[in-house]
């Protein structure tokens, strides 16, 4: 009786111990930012504050820029106080770990020519969790820089870039490690999401659209995952190049027309693995080049121009359970040597028929034709697509391929669509 | 004129030919769209049928209607009649109800089918409307060589000629000097050749609304630049009546001169 009586006063010292510790520990106050309140400035606040203070930002407009967050802090709004850089240069530089900013509305950023400015930028910091800001009028939008272990969460992002050269990105990484960005809605920027030298992050969800270059774009970034995204009306669709290892699994990819426009451009791009996406209705659907090892499986291609143009240099590459439907070229190819397989897709130009009724046509599908081997050589061509001529020239290759690479086929075309 | 057109057109439409036709259109409508569930799909074999098989019907047909209606041809110009109304009236009669038949046969099964509250009812009127283009233009090339040979034969044969050449011999020659000339720009080589080419323009004009994003590539972006906009179109329209109205003058001015 008496032991157990000692335990319980124990425990209960215990308690009391940790509440204090837990109390001193984070003695954070929370300090009020208002256009009457003692602090009239974001800039202010944050001076007076202490390590893991929140600083509340109630509504209003604040004329402000350059404010630097050296210490961990929370930095929320409320009802989305604007912060109005008036055209001056960054406006939130985070150079500690530990910080969070929530629920801003930033425009004017500055534009130059020889800085990055950023409505937001994260430098050399860990931890980190941006969301649910929206940013307007913008050179860049959130640049992370040499950071790892962040989110950026459910941001807005709205530019008026109309030309590459003075336009910024809407979320740039660069050295980064381990960041999630998602729910994000970019529009109108050079890049909706651009990353290099960032290893491990996932984008997931967002919402890319309008932007004067790509949708998103990697540069050196290895091991990154990005899935359920939206890719649409980009000037020249999503480019991915010079990574290893992405995953990219179950976006879609639309409308990116124009002359050289893609749905994605993939450049020396190895062991890849791009799964259950949707290309619908772009110039080029995949664009690939120098790329090994890639495995496409459980993707739609739907009303492309081109579905998928091999340019060169890809080898290994596997080809499975896709769908192509009503593509004007399901593939264009341009060298004789294929090392890449094509297997169990659908094609809906196959003509063969399925006497076993296992689901697999017993005729191979000969995804190559020799027009578009022709309008490789000859672009002007393109004006015969679907010409009696050129229906002919394309069934005699078909039954006795010299143009094209006889070993490129798919020996099992399924039947019926993937679903 | 519109006696003799008249006469035709419904000696035409009583003919069992045209009965076939119009019937071979309404059952080509209905199996596209009712066993083939994508509607895009439907109209691309509709363009095909339309780019090859009309100038093929319209010709044959017509080189047919003239030598089989020869005798009483000949008995309308015993008649107090000007040649001009004669032939002409004829060849409107074919003309259009081969037109009719066209319309009807395709129109009927679209308009079941919902058209009218589809979006796709410009690309199907656009189609309907090269098809009579069509029709039209090489009923009047059939009449031409109707006129200028007197033998079965030779007539029909050169028909056939003039198809094969204006649907496949063309392309061929087309593509070739493409690639020949690959070095230089081509893009008014290319642009003249498919204007010159009524079975080429009528493909173009369809193309552009239907495989838009293949010809919006490098070089398509040219042709989109002109056929798309409104004086491209205007162009090819304009283009596409020229076709018919030369053949017509020849067709009067022939017959004027015709000793039968």
């Amino acid at each position: 009786m008496k032991y157990k009586r000692n335990a319980f006063r124990k425990l209960t010292i215990l308690f009391i111990g940790l509440f204090f510790l837990n109390q001193f520990s984070s003695f954070a106050k929370t300090i009020i930012v208002c256009e009457t309140c003692e602090n009239k400035s974001i800039k202010e606040a944050v001076q007076f504050s202490e390590a893991n203070d929140t600083i509340l930002v109630k509504k209003g407009t604040y004329h402000e820029y350059n404010i630097i967050i050296d210490k961990p802090l929370t930095i929320i709004g409320e009802n989305y106080p604007v912060i109005d850089g008036d055209l001056n240069g960054e406006i939130i530089t985070i150079i500690s770990d530990n910080v969070t900013v929530d629920g801003l509305f930033i425009i004017n950023v500055g534009t130059s020519y020889t800085e990055d400015y950023a409505a937001v930028r994260v430098r050399r910091s860990k931890n980190f969790l941006i969301q649910n800001l929206v940013l307007e009028k913008l050179f860049f939008g959130i640049y992370l820089e040499k950071s790892k272990d962040g989110r950026v969460y459910h941001n807005k992002i709205i530019g008026d870039a109309k030309e590459e050269y003075n336009s910024g990105n809407g979320i740039q990484l660069w050295y980064c490690k381990n960041v999630e960005i998602e729910h994000n809605f970019v529009e109108h920027v050079r890049d909706g999401i651009y990353l290099e030298f960032s290893d491990f992050c996932t984008i997931k969800n967002n919402v890319s659209t309008f932007n004067v270059r790509y949708g998103l774009h990697f540069m050196f970034s290895n091991d990154d995952s990005y899935e359920d995204n939206i890719f649409e009306k980009n000037g020249a669709g999503v480019a991915v190049m010079f990574s290893k290892r992405i995953k990219m699994l179950n976006n879609s990819f639309r409308e990116n027309w124009g002359s050289a426009s893609y749905g994605l451009l993939l450049k020396e791009i190895n062991d890849a693995e791009i799964s259950g996406n949707t290309f619908e209705e772009n110039t080029i659907g995949i664009n690939i080049e120098g790329s090994n090892r890639v495995l496409y499986e459980k993707n739609n291609f739907i009303r492309n121009g081109w579905a998928i143009k091999v340019r060169g240099a890809c080898y290994t590459n596997t080809f499975t359970k896709n769908n192509f439907l009503y593509n004007s070229f399901d593939v264009a190819y341009n060298s004789k040597v294929n090392d890449n397989v094509f297997d169990k897709n659908y094609w809906s130009n196959y003509t063969g028929y399925d006497l076993n009724k296992d689901g697999i046509g017993d005729v191979p599908y000969r995804p190559v034709k020799l027009f578009s081997y022709i309008v490789n050589e000859t672009p002007e061509t393109i004006v015969l697509l679907r010409s009696l001529f050129i229906d002919l020239i394309d069934f005699s290759e078909k039954v006795s391929p010299i143009f094209t690479p006889d070993n490129l086929v798919d020996k099992n075309p399924l039947i019926r669509k993937m679903p | 004129m519109l006696k003799i057109l008249k006469y035709s057109f419904f000696d035409l439409i009583r003919s069992r030919w045209s009965y076939v036709y119009f019937a071979f259109y309404l059952l080509l409508g209905f199996v596209l769209l009712f066993l083939n569930n994508d509607l895009s799909k439907a109209i691309i074999t509709l363009m095909n049928v339309i780019i090859m098989l009309v100038p093929l019907i319209g010709t044959i047909f017509g080189v047919m209607y003239f030598y089989n209606s020869k005798e009483f041809t000949e008995l309308l110009l015993a008649q107090p009649l000007k040649r001009t109304s004669i032939f002409v009236g004829q060849y409107l009669g074919v003309a259009l109800s081969l037109a009719l038949s066209l319309v009807l046969g395709l129109g009927i099964p679209f308009v079941l089918y919902g058209l009218f509250t589809s979006a796709i009812i410009w690309n199907f009127t656009l189609l309907l409307i090269t098809g009579v283009f069509l029709t039209f233009i090489f009923t009047a090339l059939a009449f031409n060589i109707a006129l200028s040979n007197e033998n079965k034969i030779k007539g029909f044969g050169y028909a056939i000629l003039l198809w094969l050449f204006l649907a496949v011999i063309y392309d061929g020659i087309f593509l070739i000097s493409l690639i020949i000339f690959q070095d230089y720009p081509l893009d008014k080589l290319s642009l003249g050749m498919s204007m010159l080419n009524p079975i080429d323009l009528s493909r173009i004009l369809i193309l552009l609304k239907l495989d838009i994003s293949a010809l919006l590539g490098y070089t398509g972006a040219i042709f989109k630049k002109f056929f798309g906009s409104n004086f491209g179109v205007i162009i090819s329209f304009l283009m596409l009546s020229i076709w018919v109205i030369l053949p017509i003058l020849r067709i009067v001015f022939k017959s004027k001169k015709k000793d039968f």
